[in-house]
This record gives structure tokens, sequence and C-alpha cells, in this order.
């Protein structure tokens, strides 16, 4: 096997990891109050798959599960959003080697890493990359959708570090290390 | 009438024997070639602390069919992944000692030649399927092997036939029933031209009938293609319907039995490690028998019980009858329920029974007659279009899950749905800490709860880190921490040992005896016999009969609509020449609960 | 909570006799003008072709009602937003103020081009939405990973969106099985909680979801590795079908279609068409 293709184990996580980022969208998203502005903890997700599988599988996570989320919901992808979740993925993914979840530690050290990297992230993608593609391809007013924009954006910030960060100390914790179970009677 | 069934049992006898000797005489032939050979071989999980098998040694020769079985935990799937690679490749951890797999050294092979040799059945009922539609997941490996499209369509066509599952090929894999799922991950494997094939539980979650077509289906496979096949199993007696050759005991990760089934039966090896012997085994050694290998124990019809014949009456008329019950009033009520997962759809037709305190009650009946959605609807998690629910004769049809919840716990047929925290511990201790119940005294049930369920060991371990069957202890540990006034579980005894088996519903049948009501949907008919006298049976949507557990099994009719089977005493008790069989199983049935209640 | 969602409608349609492959490209030809234009002719066109197609389809407007209503109520908002936050972009654009409602000559007085804008944007969305969901409703989702493959996309990203379309129904059921098993332990997840708690209920069905889809990731990787899956460069696939006469001629047809619409929206050097 060549040394660059995806594991299995990687394409099976983007299948399912597209499907479960479908369903969080549609139907674990946690309204704030402030109609038409939710907590959508689809993003929670993307990050923890991001981080255990790497940018390739957290770019096509994001893109894949997008796009099927809008299609068979709303019936039609929404293009501009649904590339700039695929860059989110693929860009936290790129912190998976640094931070290494399974090795099963995950100290305040690397909390504040995942941190750092999801807000400027998800700021150039949210802040500056979809709303320029909502204007460029759709033509829509550059205020409108900027504000939009630092909404989401912000919202998805804050659902990160708040799920994603929670979902990361779960996962390590049951990342069992090496030689650790013993029954005790 | 007694004597022309006893007549025909005699030539089923006759035809049995000739069709084992026969195998055993093409085998004999055939058997020079070792394909699976095990040499001093050791396997410890990455996360282990002590290795999970330790020097296995042991040889299958082409073409044999080998039974493994031993209690939950102790390797078994683990031994299964060794064959098919997914130890080491999978799951990583040390490996020593040799296997080799027709002849070469497994540790050379990759994953993919090994996959060419060895086709798995897998345990876990979820991620078996891959493809959208039965076709697709049956023509999954020739897809990877690049076959043409013309050919796939031929060699589908085949292998559906063979597993009868031609007519369902453009089917959604969703829209299955256990029974016919089994048999499209059985065509799955068959596809690839295998030598080996290996099942890992494939009676779990079938109906007896359904179960005795599956161990039908395998064998006739067998015969046909001679391949090798490995079976695992814990329902020995059900896989015993089909002859044999081998059967290998596996405890705590070491090979502790290697021999014919009639040998194993005559030996006292099974009791040891709390494998279920078959029932009419058991009686006979209850009756005092002793039973020997030429007495050819491994089936019913086979067994030659001349010898035991006065032991057996003996103890008959020497065993006191059981006590029936008194009656008390209605807990639960079920009116005229019905309910359909789509509109339009009838899934379940006006179903009707009443539940009174401190009752035992089995639900059975065949793969997808609507037991556990019936289950479902009573503790809301549907809504039924018609009918009501009462509680104590108080209409709870408008209670949300969480007031039912109170009073009435469930455990769910899958374990994976129902587990959501990462350690035992938490898992069991949740509903706990949600009522606010103070901690220590969360505490003190939640280790006694998992005493009962086997789990105290391994209380501190990852939920990840377990077998299948012992997944499903930590669900029904969960609820029954919680002491529910009635308490539904959904096939509680699934992939289960016989002395977990054992020590769970006998702490039912304390709880029981406290007055806690009990509803079981189960497959497992001597499970029924032998801890509920009553029982609702399903089919298709429908309560077709409400009666007592013998009554039901003796009802030919219910048998066949329903899918259910009798068990083997039935046969043992006419052959023996008693005129009351059904009185028969009732004295074994009381006379076994009180031996097994002394190993507590 | 039965949502519903798009999906397969098995149909003798000559839609569904196209392959995967030719609807796949006829669709991003098709999305593509409409991302690119703002000529309003051709948006009328496409609309009108689009409107065909679906007739002849034999789908069943009844059947997709539920995603046009949430549309129609999405493009409701989405143009009082364009016109609360930018109520004289049409003016920016095609350079001439025809004010039909004056406010005060402020900022929100209703022009003649504003409402041509904005039509124009809701066109946008009309194009493609029947297209979107014509794609959606006529393409078998087996064949869909086939074609995937078929234009190019590696086999393994491909079966990864067949993994995705095979167990979005499947991970619905677990979230609502899950929502329900929690619920019995005495989770309370009506609405009126205030939001921490929300926030702590929805966390105890979304963590079980989530760890146990890792754990299917496992099963699935395990089966799929069993049966030989990425043993090989390329792989085939059962349901991929043969390309027709008919394919090709639709592709062509698009392919003109495309051309020509790029013509006119580009020619004069804006994509705007300016009546005015
Ligand atoms: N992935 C794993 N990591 C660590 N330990 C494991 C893993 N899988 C199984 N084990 C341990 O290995 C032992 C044997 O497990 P195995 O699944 O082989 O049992 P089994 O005999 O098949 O049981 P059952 O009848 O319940 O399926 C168990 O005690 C389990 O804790
Ligand atoms: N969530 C669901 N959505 C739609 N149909 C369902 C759902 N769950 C079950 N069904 C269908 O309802 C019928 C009854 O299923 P149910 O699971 O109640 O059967 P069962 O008697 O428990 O079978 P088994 O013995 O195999 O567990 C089946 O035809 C099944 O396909
Ligand atoms: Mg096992
Ligand atoms: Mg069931």
């Amino acid at each position: 096997m060549k040394r660059n293709q995806l594991s299995i184990k990687t394409i099976v996580a983007i299948g399912i990891g597209a499907a479960v980022f479908v369903i969080l969208g549609r139907f674990a998203s946690i309204p704030t109050g402030v109609p038409n502005t939710n907590f959508d903890t689809s993003y929670g997700f993307l990050a923890l798959m991001a981080i255990i599988f790497g940018p390739v599988a957290g770019g096509l996570i994001g893109l894949i599960g997008h796009a099927l989320k809008d299609a068979i919901f709303y019936g039609t992808p929404w293009w501009s959003w649904v590339v700039v979740s695929g860059i989110v993925g693929f860009l936290i993914g790129l912190a998976a080697k640094k931070i290494n979840i399974e090795s099963g530690v995950f100290t305040v050290k690397k909390i504040i890493l995942f941190n750092v990297v999801q807000i400027i992230v998800q700021a150039i993608g949210w802040f500056v990359i979809a709303p320029t593609l909502d204007v460029l391809i759709y033509a829509e007013p550059a205020n409108k959708v900027y504000l939009q924009g630092a909404v989401a954006g912000g919202l998805n910030m804050v659902t990160v570090a708040v799920l994603g960060t929670l979902l990361l100390s779960i996962y390590a914790k049951s990342r069992s290390q090496s030689g650790s179970l013993t029954k005790d009677v | 009438m007694f004597n022309e069934r006893i007549s025909m049992a005699n030539e089923r006898i006759l035809l049995f024997n000739e069709r084992i000797q026969k195998a055993t005489i093409i085998r004999r032939i055939f058997m020079k070639k070792p394909v699976i050979q095990f040499e001093n071989y050791s396997f410890q999980y990455r996360s282990q602390t002590a290795p999970t098998l330790h020097e296995i040694n042991l040889t299958i020769h082409d073409g044999e069919k080998v039974l493994i079985v031993g209690p939950s935990g102790s390797g078994k799937s683990t031994l299964g992944h060794c064959l098919n690679g997914l130890v080491p490749f999978s799951y990583k951890g040390q490996v020593s000692g040799s296997l080799k797999i027709s002849g070469e050294d497994a540790m050379d092979l990759d994953i993919f030649t090994l996959s060419k040799k060895v086709g798995t059945v897998l345990q876990d009922p979820d991620g078996q399927f891959i493809g959208l539609t039965v076709a697709e997941d049956i023509a999954f490996a020739l897809e990877n092997d690049c076959a043409p499209q013309k050919q796939m369509f031929k060699r589908i066509a085949e292998v559906s036939k063979m597993v009868e599952m031609e007519e369902y090929l453009d089917s959604s894999l969703h829209h299955l029933s256990g029974g016919q799922k089994q048999r499209v991950s059985l065509a799955g494997v068959m596809v690839d031209d295998v030598e080996i094939l290996l099942f890992d539980e494939p009676l779990a979650n079938l109906d007896p009938a359904t179960g005795k077509y599956a161990i039908e289906l395998i064998d006739r496979i067998q015969r046909e293609t001679n391949k090798t096949v490995v079976i695992i199993e814990h329902r020995l007696e059900d896989v015993l319907h089909c002859p044999v050759d081998r059967i290998i005991v596996v405890d705590d990760g070491r090979i502790i039995g290697d021999m014919t089934p009639d040998e194993l039966l005559a030996s006292p090896l099974l009791e040891q490690c709390s494998v279920r012997e078959p029932l009419y085994v058991k009686a006979a050694k209850y009756a005092g028998c002793k039973i020997t290998p030429d007495m050819q124990p491994a089936h019913p019809d086979t067994f030659r019980i001349d010898s035991c014949k006065a032991q057996l009456a003996d103890w008959f008329t020497n065993v006191n009858p059981p006590q029936p019950r008194a009656k008390t009033e209605v807990v639960l009520e079920v009116k005229d329920i019905t309910f359909g997962y789509k509109p339009g759809q009838r899934t379940i037709h006006d179903v009707s029974f009443s539940i009174e305190k401190g009752e035992m009650v089995s639900i059975v009946g065949k793969n997808g007659a609507s037991k556990s959605t019936l289950s479902k609807l009573i503790c809301g998690f549907e809504k039924p279009s018609s009918g009501r629910i009462y509680y104590r004769g108080q209409d709870i049809s408008g209670d949300t899950i969480k007031e039912r919840a109170a009073r009435i716990g469930m455990v769910m047929q899958n374990p994976n749905q129902m587990i959501s925290k990462q350690m035992i511990y938490d898992e069991v201790a949740l509903g706990l800490v949600i009522r606010g119940v103070p901690e220590n005294e969360i505490k003190e049930r939640v280790l006694k709860t998992l005493k009962i369920c086997g789990l105290y060991p391994f209380r501190n371990w990852p939920i990840s880190a377990l077998s299948f069957g012992q997944k499903k202890r930590v669900t029904i540990a969960s609820i029954l921490v919680l002491e529910p006034e009635v308490l539904i579980l959904d096939e509680p005894t699934a992939g289960q040992d016989f002395r977990h088996y054992t020590e769970i519903m006998e702490f039912l049948v304390e709880l029981n005896r406290h007055g806690v009501t009990i509803i079981m949907i189960t497959h497992d008919m001597h499970l029924m016999l032998e801890y509920t006298p009553r029982a609702i049976v399903m089919a298709s949507g429908r309560k077709i009969a409400d009666d007592t557990a013998v009554h039901v099994l003796a009802d030919a009719t219910i048998i066949k609509q329903a899918n259910l089977k009798e068990t083997s005493l039935f046969e043992l008790a006419e052959r023996a020449g008693f005129g009351e069989p059904k009185e028969f199983v009732r004295r074994f049935i009381a006379y076994d609960r009180g031996v097994r209640q002394k190993w507590q | 909570m039965a949502v519903e969602m798009l999906s397969y409608i098995e149909r003798q349609s000559p839609v569904h006799r196209l392959t995967g492959v030719t609807k796949m490209i006829c669709f991003m030809i098709w999305s593509s003008i409409a991302m690119l234009t703002y000529d309003t002719r051709v948006l009328i066109f496409l609309f009108l072709l689009s409107m065909g197609v679906f007739i002849v389809s034999k789908v069943k407007l009844k059947e997709v009602a539920f995603v046009l209503l949430f549309i129609l109520f999405f493009l409701l908002i989405n143009n009082l937003a364009i016109y609360v936050f930018s109520p004289q972009e049409g003016v920016a654009i095609y350079g001439t103020s025809h004010v039909l409602v004056d406010i005060d000559g402020g900022r929100y007085s209703l022009t003649l081009e504003q409402l041509f804008y904005q039509m124009n944007v809701t066109l946008k969305y009309f194009t493609v939405i029947p297209a979107a969901i014509l794609f959606i409703v006529t393409t078998n989702p087996s064949e869909f990973a086939a074609s995937l493959n078929r234009i190019g996309v590696s086999y393994r990203i491909s079966y990864a969106v067949a993994l995705a379309l095979r167990y979005i129904p499947d991970i619905q059921r677990d979230f609502r099985t899950i929502a329900l098993s929690q619920q019995a332990r005495g989770i309370d997840m009506s609405r009126k909680e205030k939001l921490p708690k929300r926030i702590k209920n929805a966390a105890s069905i979304i963590i079980p979801l989530i760890l146990s889809s890792l754990d299917k990731i496992e099963i699935i990787s395990n089966a799929m590795e069993l049966r030989g899956f990425g043993k090989n460069k390329k792989r085939t696939w059962y349901r991929a079908r043969p390309f027709q006469k008919i394919d090709i001629v639709t592709i062509i047809l698009f392919v003109l279609i495309l051309v020509v619409s790029l013509y006119i929206t580009f020619h004069d050097g804006d994509r705007f068409y300016n009546p005015f």
C-alpha cells in the first residue's frame, strides 16, 4: 500500500463523520434565544474529528457533511458556506499532529493550543472567506453577509470552545493507555 | 400414537447415524491437510496488563466443522480475530508463538490475503452491513476484487439463491428481519471463494426456528462446498442440531477441552466452566445416569437412553412439582393498542393484555413480530395511534417518558444505544446521579449491582474494552440499579454464558419475590419455561396467544406461527415413555433451579 | 421527530433513466451557470427549462413540498434581510435610481432597481432549487458513488460519500433512540429549561451519539477490511450503469446551454442584465 493513500479507517471516519455532521446540524442545534441564531453542535464534532483523524478527514467531513445536510433537508447546497466548513475542518486538522490526542493526554497547554487554532481558523473562515464568497457568487449586499458571518462565526467559536474541548478531553480519557487494565477483584 | 412417534424417532436416528457416518468417512479421506495451526500462541491487547489468550495449541483440518464454546469474556472472539487477521492488524497487541493458515505463517500474510482465505461473520450486529441494499452488500467483496459487472450479477444470483434471498436483492437492509440479515451476512462472505468460514455467535438474535434454519443452512453449505467451518456460540444445544466434528472449550484464554461432541457431553467439563449443557443431557445427569460417549449424547435423536430409562422414571416421580402462584392486583394493562412507524402502515394490530403485580411474563415470537416495538410503546418511546395503557388502573398514555421511567425500567435490545458514559462505574451510576441520590448510597448500590452482573472486577475500565456480552450486562446493571417497579428486559440473555445468565436471572427472581414485576422479551424457549410461568406470543404484530409457557409450547400451531421450538426435554420425555412430557419439563425446571441456587 | 428529508424516489421516467454521471455533470453545469449569471433572460430561461424537466421526471410536487415551503420561507427572510441591510444595492449595481415609494428621500426609499435586483436574487434560487431537488430524488444513492468515481473522484472518497448516505438514516435513528433512553434515565428534555441546562441536556445525547459513532467507525472499518476494501487501485461497482445515447445527447445539450448562457451573460462585460 502506498503511504499517501487514505487508510480505510480514515475513509470510514469521513463517511460516518459526514453522516453524524448532518444529523447534529439538523437536530442538535441549540437555540440561543435570539431568533435564527443557534449553537450548531456539529462544529464541535467537526473539530473533534479533525483532531482525531487529521486535516484530510476534517476537510472532507465538513465539505461532504455540509453539502449533504443542505441538499437533503433544504433542497440545495449553499456552496459558499459548504466550502468554508471544509476549510475550517481542514485547517483545524493541521493541529492534529501537535495535539496527538491518541496519546491520551490532553493538557492545559494543548487545550489552549487547540482553542487558539480553532479561533484563528474560524475567524478566517467565517469572518472573511464565507462572506466574500457570498458576495462573489450570489452578489448579496456586503454588510449583510459580513454581519451574518460575524454572528455565525462567533457562535461557532463558542460552540467549538465548549463542546469541542469537552469532547476532546472525554476522548483522550477513553484512550486507555498501554498496559493499564487489570481486573481488580 | 405414542409408539408411532417413537418409531418415527427411531427412523430419524437411523438416518442421522447414516449421515454422520458418511460425513466422517468423507472427512477422514480429506482430513489430511491442517488449515489452521496455533502453536504456543498467546496474545495480549495493548491496553491490558495480562494476556487474553495463553499458550493456544490447536489444529483444525481441511473440511472440518468446529464449534468453540466458553464463558463470556473468555477470549472466543479474540481467537476468531486472530484467524481473520484483525489481530494484530486492527487490534494492536503483543503476539507470541505461531499461527499458520493453510501452511503459511499468518504473520507473513497481510489482511487482504487473509480475507481471501477466511470469511468472517462478525458478532456485533451494528456495522455488519456496508452496502445500501442486499445485492450491493453481497457484492462488496467482488467489487473490491474488480470483478466485471456481468460476472457479479451472475455470482450474486447464485449466492443469493443458496441463502434463499434472491427475491430481496433490491431491499434496503433496514427493512429485513433478524433472520434475513443473518442470511445476507452469510452470503456476503460466501461470494468470495474462501477456505474457512468463521461465525461469531450467528444465533444470538435469531428466533428459535430461524436459528435452527441458520444452523441447517451453514451445515448444508458446508457439505456442498466442503469448506472448513468454525462457529463460536453460546447456544450449544442449538448448534448441535446439525453434526459437528469437534468442540473446543475455551476458558479464561486457555483451551481446556478439544474433543468430539459425544466425548464432551459425557465429561464434566461444560459444567465446570459454566457452559449450558443440552437439557436432555442435563436431565439424564440429574437422574443419576452415567453418560458415556457411546450413548451418543450429541443429539437427542441419537441419544441412547435405554440404560437410564428406569433412573429417569425414578427421578421423575421423586421430584417435587413446583407451586402455583397466587393471584394479585393488575399493575400494567395494555388495551387495544395499534401502532405503525409510518402513517398508513400498521406494525401492531389491536394488542391487549394485562399483567399482575409480581408476575414474570415472557413475550416471545418471530424476528420482526414487533416485540421490541411493543416494549417501546409501554415506555413511551413511541406513541400508539390508538389504544390506552394503564398503570395500576391509571391511564398513563399521556405521561412523558421520564414519568413512566420512574416506575417502568427498560433494558433495550441493542446495548450500544443505551451506553452514554465511557467508564463502567459512571454508566451504572448515571440514573442515580440524575435522581440526586447521595453519593455514598450511589456507591454502595452501584457496586452491589456490578457484583450481581459479574462486572465488579472491571469497574474501573472503559466500556470500549469489554466483550459484547459484558456490554450487554452493563446496560442491565444500569437499569437494575434504579430498582423500578416494573422491569422490561429485551433479550437479556442474548450472548451471555450460563453462569451470568443464571446470576442475572436469579437476581431478577429475587427482585420478583419482593414484588417487582418482570417482563422479558426472549428467543430462549427454555428461559421462558424456566422463569416465566406465563407467555405472550406475538406474530406479525398481533397477539396470538397468552397462556402458560408450558401450554404455549405444547401447541403445534402456535409453535409454527410464531417460529418457536419445543425443548429437547419434550423429546426426551417422550422417548423415555413418560405419558406427560409437560409435567416432566416442569419438574425438571423446578429441580434444576434448586440445584443452581446452590451455586451462589 | 419524523422529520422529512429528500431521498431517492423510484419512478420510470427519462430523467431517472439517465446515468448518475450524466445527472451529476448536468447538475454541475446548471449550478455553475446559476452561480455565475445574473442575467435575467438567462435565469428565466433556465427556470422554465427546469420546470419542464420537473414535469418529465414524474416527481410529484407534493412529494417535495415540505422542502419547497421551507425554501420559500427562507427566501422571504433573506429578501427582507437584504432590504434591511442594503436597500440601495440595486441602485449601486444598475447605476440609475427610479424611486417608487419615497420615504423622506432616505435610505429606505423603495426603488425599481432594488426590486429588480431582489427579483433576480430570488430567481437565481428558483433556477437552482428544482434542479438540485431533481438531482437528489432521481439519483439512486448507490449509483451516485459509482458516478463520483467515474467522473474522477477517487473511489475511496466516493465510497466515503456512499457510506455517509448509507448511515444518515441509521444515525438519525440512533440519535432518537439515545434521546429516548436518556429521558428514561430521568433527564428532562422539555423546551422550557434554561439555556445552560438545555446545553447540558443536549450534551447528554450528543456525547453518546458521537462516542458510539466512533465505535461504529472501528467496527465498520474492520468489516470492510475483512472483505478486502482498498486492496486494489481500482474497484468496480455493482450499480454502475453504462452510458446510453440519451446520456451523450443530454450532456452535449447542457454544454451548449452553458456556452450560450455565458456568452449572453458576459458579452457586454457585466454579469448583470441592465434594462434601465
Ligand atoms: N479491544 C479490546 N481492548 C482491550 N481488551 C479487550 C478488547 N476486546 C476484548 N478485550 C478483553 O478480552 C477479553 C476477551 O474478550 P472476547 O471478546 O474475546 O470475549 P468472548 O469470549 O468473545 O466473550 P463474549 O461471549 O461475551 O462475546 C475480555 O475480558 C475483554 O475485556
Ligand atoms: N425505528 C423503526 N422504524 C421503522 N420500522 C421499524 C423500526 N423499528 C422496527 N421497525 C419494523 O417494525 C417491525 C417490528 O420490529 P421489532 O423490532 O419490534 O421486532 P422484534 O419482534 O423485536 O424482532 P426481533 O426478534 O428480531 O428483535 C419490523 O418489521 C421492523 O422492520
Ligand atoms: Mg465474543
Ligand atoms: Mg426485538
